[in-house]
């Protein structure tokens, strides 16, 4: 049984959470979301998720405590938490946009709004999730600093960066890690089928590939007959 | 309505024996609203929304407010006719439609101020005005954008003698908020069954005057079997009026009550693009 490229991001997805040991993971969409259930399921039974709604649920699907709105920012201010979220833009040292596109006065594109971005990276890990890999959405630089970079963080001094724990991003494409120069963007896995010029490519900017290279690899079969089960 | 200053004690001496009696019509909660406010928007995104009193608003002469809101169709309507001066907000969504459309063009035209803060900060800001302190400190907004765009923010030194430089969050105090609850008593006791309350509360806490509009008005007597007790989230101290409004939260979702109604709030989406987008907004409301 072979893995689909989209299994082989679910899995990398899912090994995000595997040392997180026991806080609660923030996956933020569909594709995230499956992939933290998996990490719980196979990979790390403490993980703390939620509903998605108001409520801690477990693995059995009994509600396990409450995590309304007001719990969340509690829980993220206190740092035992690990978000993966999605970017609008992403630049070499991981500064991610949401907000918009253009001058933010008057923007081309009003998105989201910085949403709990600024928050979320200054007070605990944050890994990022990017579905279609391209110049679009890896740019040379943000419009909007929503989620903070590692340079951002490195100009605020050892005091302001204490949680400040900027993790890996997944493409569809690739695995990516702040190993390069100065904290910035490497790539550390690619998608077997996927050419590395290709990746090349579809960067905004020059792209630091690890001497390591390795392929994505595909899940364990008992995981990937979980994956197909799984609605 | 309770009067915007406490009766002598001889006017209230009849009735000393009832807590004040604070129901009201929406026309006569809008009546109290005044042009230039700041304007607090109780529920989050697409949810527990105020939009009876929103659309009300929206339909008044009232203009040139600054809204506080964990923001959706209520910040979305209000740019749509053209009241508002300056939008303070986390964020901007209708949940299941991702970005509000009202709110987009609005900012792509360039009509509106913004303050664009993290949204944790916007619940720091509304715990400060609460507890009537200048600001809230976090590390929140620090190196992100949100600075460089709110030139008004300042960092404060820690007085101890780890001496780090925090972001001062300042107080988001409000003239008035708009909120609207599943029940209520006529005193303005405001009971949330949702399983997330959101930051109602601490609307009402940090504004000079709150109108809720609810679902229901129960007699007191009756909280306990509508839901929890500790439910009833809003105390009457912080409420200046309460409006029975069913289905006031619009198409926004009110569950227990009800969810959100998809299909009206499409045809409210869709409404950005017809020939008189107001006109067709406030009809998917109607």
């Amino acid at each position: 049984m072979t893995a689909t490229a989209e299994e082989r991001c679910l899995w990398a997805l899912a090994q995000l959470f595997a040392d997180d040991g026991e806080i609660l993971a923030s996956p933020m969409g569909p594709e995230p979301q499956k992939a933290a259930r998996l990490c719980r399921r196979f990979l790390n039974p403490d993980l703390m998720l939620s509903d998605g709604v108001a409520h801690l649920i477990d693995g059995a699907g009994a509600i396990e405590g409450p995590m309304n709105y007001a719990r969340v920012f509690e829980t993220l201010w206190n740092g035992k938490r690990h978000v993966l979220m999605g970017a609008s833009q992403l630049d070499r040292f991981g500064n991610q946009n949401i907000s918009c596109i253009g001058p933010h006065p008057q923007p081309k594109v009003q998105l989201l709004g910085v949403r709990g971005a600024p928050g979320n990276t200054m007070n605990h890990r944050t890994s990022y999730w990017v579905p279609k890999h391209s110049t679009r959405v890896f740019v040379d630089t943000v419009d909007v600093v929503s989620g903070v970079g590692t340079n951002h963080a490195e100009a605020l001094g050892p005091a302001n960066r204490r949680f400040f724990d900027l993790y890996r991003v997944v493409t569809n494409l690739g695995v990516l890690d702040f190993g390069g120069p100065q904290k910035s963007l490497r790539l550390v896995q690619i998608q077997g089928e996927t050419d590395l010029a290709f990746v090349h490519e579809q960067t905004g900017f020059e792209l630091v590939v690890s001497d390591q290279l390795a392929v994505m690899p595909d899940p364990p079969a008992e995981i990937l007959h979980w994956l197909r089960r799984e609605a | 309505m309770r009067p915007a200053r406490p009766l002598s004690k001889v006017a209230t001496q009849s009735s000393a024996t009832k807590m004040a009696d604070k129901r009201c019509t929406v026309a006569e909660v809008i009546g109290k609203l005044e042009s230039g406010m700041t304007l607090g928007i109780g529920g989050w995104g697409s949810r527990r929304k105020p939009m009876a009193l929103v659309k009300a608003l929206a339909e008044s002469s009232v203009t040139d407010l600054t809204v506080v809101s964990f923001a959706g169709p209520d910040l979305g309507l209000l740019c749509a006719a053209g009241k508002v001066r300056k939008a303070v907000y986390g964020f901007v969504s209708l949940d299941s439609i991702p970005l509000e459309p009202f709110f987009r063009r609005a900012r792509q035209r360039g009509e509106i101020q913004v303050r664009e803060w993290d949204e944790g900060m916007m619940v720091l800001g509304l715990e400060a005005a609460s507890r009537r302190l200048p600001f809230t400190p976090t590390r929140a907004g620090l190196g992100s954008s949100v600075i460089a765009l709110n030139p008004d923010l300042k960092t404060v030194t820690s007085p101890y003698e780890d001496g780090e430089a925090l972001l001062a969050v300042p107080a988001l105090p409000l003239d008035a908020a708009l909120l609207h609850v599943h029940r209520a008593d006529v005193g303005g006791n405001g009971q949330i069954l949702s399983p997330d309350p959101f930051f109602d509360e601490l609307f009402a806490r940090a504004a000079q005057q709150v109108f809720l509009s609810t679902e229901r008005l129960i007699d007191t007597a009756d909280f306990p079997t509508e839901g929890s007790v500790d439910r009833i989230l809003i105390p009457r101290m912080q409420v200046t009026g309460v409006v029975e409004v069913p289905g006031g939260a619009g198409f926004t979702e009110c569950l227990p009550d009800y969810p959100r109604d998809e299909s009206a709030q499409a045809a409210y989406a869709a409404a950005v693009g017809a020939e008189d987008p107001l006109a067709a907004a406030l009809a998917s409301l109607s």
